[in-house]
């Protein structure tokens, strides 16, 4: 399997190469001569633009050196010159692959900062939401690993549902990818009279697929013999290297912010959390697929229960009036102005709040600092992939070269959020 | 010398002085400088040069163990009436008893130096670099302090708040 692109290095590479080989101490058994191999910043398993110097010892990974920043969009310098409404849109491309979640996890720190109670309907509908965006996401992390590693059909198995996902969301944002759904204080619109039964259609399809994968790949040998052991990450390490999410649970630390600093209406839903054991490359691998089934009965718990009522919440001058009001009420139609303007939008006092939801690749925190205008003073995105990728290097040290995707896939890297 | 009216003026109106604020201020006695809580969230304010032996008390006290570290990032108050005008932020978790806390510490403006927590929690290497790439701020006894988003040769740091929003020109220099 081809694994790694020799790319040409250019200078500064080179020399930082040197410096890097200079400070490498070896072992007594292991020969003199090691390989330097590029990886990235444009291969096919990276699913993004990342770029690592991979030293190599024969086939065996001595040492892994990665350079992050081929995506850096500065996205929180923008943060700061824009309103809150608008930096939704921001965080969609953080995250190519659960940008609902991303949507509801910056609108839930804004809303604390603002001291906004949502109404239940709100509340249901972005537990369905984002676990309906959870589900995507696991299914093409779990189907993109398989396929590095070489597992072809169940890529197209996980692909296959997330259409069916992505149908469903494009039927409710009006968008496939970048949704910018969530408003502070509320949705862009209410979901339309069929949501529920997409929903149920949706959570049936990926359940389909997760068995489908499930039989191809749980018992598998070949599947078995890549992954078992393979980046392996014990509970101290991975508390202490930041892992949140599949991550952190895979390597047995019982931490999910569902459960443990509940927010919207999880503490009212019913689901558990799965554990792994080894915090091996294969427990990340049960844990995502234990968590499509459990999303999925959240999901369907969140859809079954769906309260009526509006969905923006009562707060005059943060949150965006409904269309029918905007089209029968004057001050409606005034709010809504004022709500969308250029430098119009939500006000929180003088302050500063950290936000945190649980995205499907583990704590999404944003830190925003207001000054009391209509811009933040401050954005800070803590992306989960950040902290995976950094301890990227400790994970795959002494693995073969062909471990490197397994690993990689495992994390579940998004670029986007990396770099932001 | 000119802050110590300010915790004495603050203390009668927070009677229940909180275990994080306890333990620290028995084992550190100067360091804190503020303590605050909004919105949920306790936050310390530490004097830049007993950072790091408050960080050692919040991770390893017995009573404490903050032993997961959520975030570290930096706010330039330029603009905002502040004394200083750096600040690093740190975001701590005790996972095990659901606790969390955010640790300041304004900077000096003529050295924009603080220790580095590397020792503590190794997450911190990546978060480090960030704000070294961003801000400029220099974190002592970081094992590689590099930058990290930004290329090797820029000049400048990007999230300062003299910065301009579309750059001082780099793109049109960059040579592809």
């Amino acid at each position: 399997m081809n694994t790694a692109t020799v790319g040409s290095m250019d200078r500064t590479d080179m020399e930082r190469i040197r410096q890097e080989r200079a400070s490498f101490e070896r072992a007594p058994d292991m020969p003199a001569e090691t390989m330097v191999l590029n990886f990235g910043p444009q291969h096919p398993a990276t699913h993004g633009t990342l770029h690592m110097v991979l030293e190599l010892d024969g086939e065996r990974v001595v040492k892994a050196t990665p350079h992050i920043g081929y995506l850096h969009t500065g996205f929180e310098k923008l943060g700061e010159h824009r309103s809150y409404n608008q930096f939704v849109a921001l965080t969609d491309r953080m995250n190519y692959l659960s940008p609902l979640s991303n949507n509801i996890g910056f609108v839930h720190a804004a809303e604390k900062l603002i001291g906004i109670e949502l109404t239940p309907r709100c509340q249901y509908l972005r537990v369905a939401l984002a676990e309906l965006s959870r589900i995507a996401d696991h299914l093409v992390c779990v189907g993109t690993a398989s396929l590095d590693i070489g597992a072809f059909t169940a890529f197209l198995y996980g692909f296959r549902a997330r259409e069916v996902l992505y149908d469903l969301f494009e039927a409710v944002t009006g968008t496939r990818l970048t949704t910018s759904f969530a408003r502070v204080g509320g949705l862009l619109r209410d979901v339309g009279p069929d949501f529920p039964d997409m929903a149920r259609n949706a959570v049936a399809e990926s359940l389909k697929a997760t068995e489908e994968i499930d039989k191809l790949l749980t018992h598998n040998r070949i599947w078995r013999d890549r992954t078992e052991g393979i980046g392996r990450l014990s509970a101290e390490d991975a508390v202490a290297c930041g892992a949140t999410g599949p991550v952190l649970r895979a390597s047995g630390v019982d931490w999910d912010l569902r459960k443990n600093e509940p927010y919207l209406v999880y503490d009212r839903l019913d689901f558990d959390i799965p554990i792994g054991e080894n915090g091996d490359v294969y427990d990340r691998y049960l844990v995502r697929m234990e968590e499509i089934r459990q999303s999925a009965r959240l999901v369907l718990q969140a859809v079954d229960r769906l309260p009526s009522g509006p969905v923006g919440a009562d707060a005059d001058h943060n949150v965006l009036p409904s269309k029918d009001d905007v089209y029968h009420s004057m001050e409606a139609l005034i709010y809504h102005f004022k709500m969308t303007m250029e430098g119009h939008g939500p006000i929180p006092p003088k302050g500063e709040a950290y936000g945190s939801t649980e995205a499907p690749n583990g704590e999404l925190g944003f830190y925003i600092v207001s000054d009391g205008t209509r811009h933040p003073y401050r954005v800070r995105v803590r992306p989960p992939s950040l902290l995976h990728f950094a301890m990227f290097p400790r994970l795959i040290k002494g693995h073969m070269l062909s471990d490197v995707v397994a690993v990689l896939g495992s994390l579940n890297i998004i670029a986007g959020e990396l770099d932001r | 010398m000119s802050e110590e009216p300010k915790p004495e003026e603050t203390q009668p109106e927070t009677p229940p002085e909180s275990l994080v604020v306890r333990r620290v201020r028995e084992q550190v006695p100067d360091a804190i400088l503020a303590v605050s809580e909004s919105l949920g969230e306790e936050t310390l304010v530490v004097r830049c040069d007993l950072l790091h032996a408050c960080m050692a008390i919040l991770k390893s006290d017995p009573e404490l163990k903050f032993d997961f570290l959520a975030d570290i990032t930096a706010v330039d108050q330029l603009y905002l009436n502040e004394q200083n005008r750096f600040v690093v932020v740190y975001h701590l978790c005790a996972y095990r008893a659901g606790r969390r806390l955010r640790v300041k510490t304004p900077l000096p403006d003529d050295d924009l130096r603080v220790a580095s927590i590397y020792d503590l929690w190794p997450s911190a290497d990546w978060l480090e670099r960030e704000v070294y790439d961003m801000y400029g701020i220099v974190f002592d006894g970081h094992p590689d302090l590099r930058r990290l988003l930004m290329p090797d040769d820029f000049g400048s740091y990007p999230l300062r708040k003299d910065y301009p929003l579309h750059g001082k020109g780099e793109r049109d220099n960059f040579v592809f």
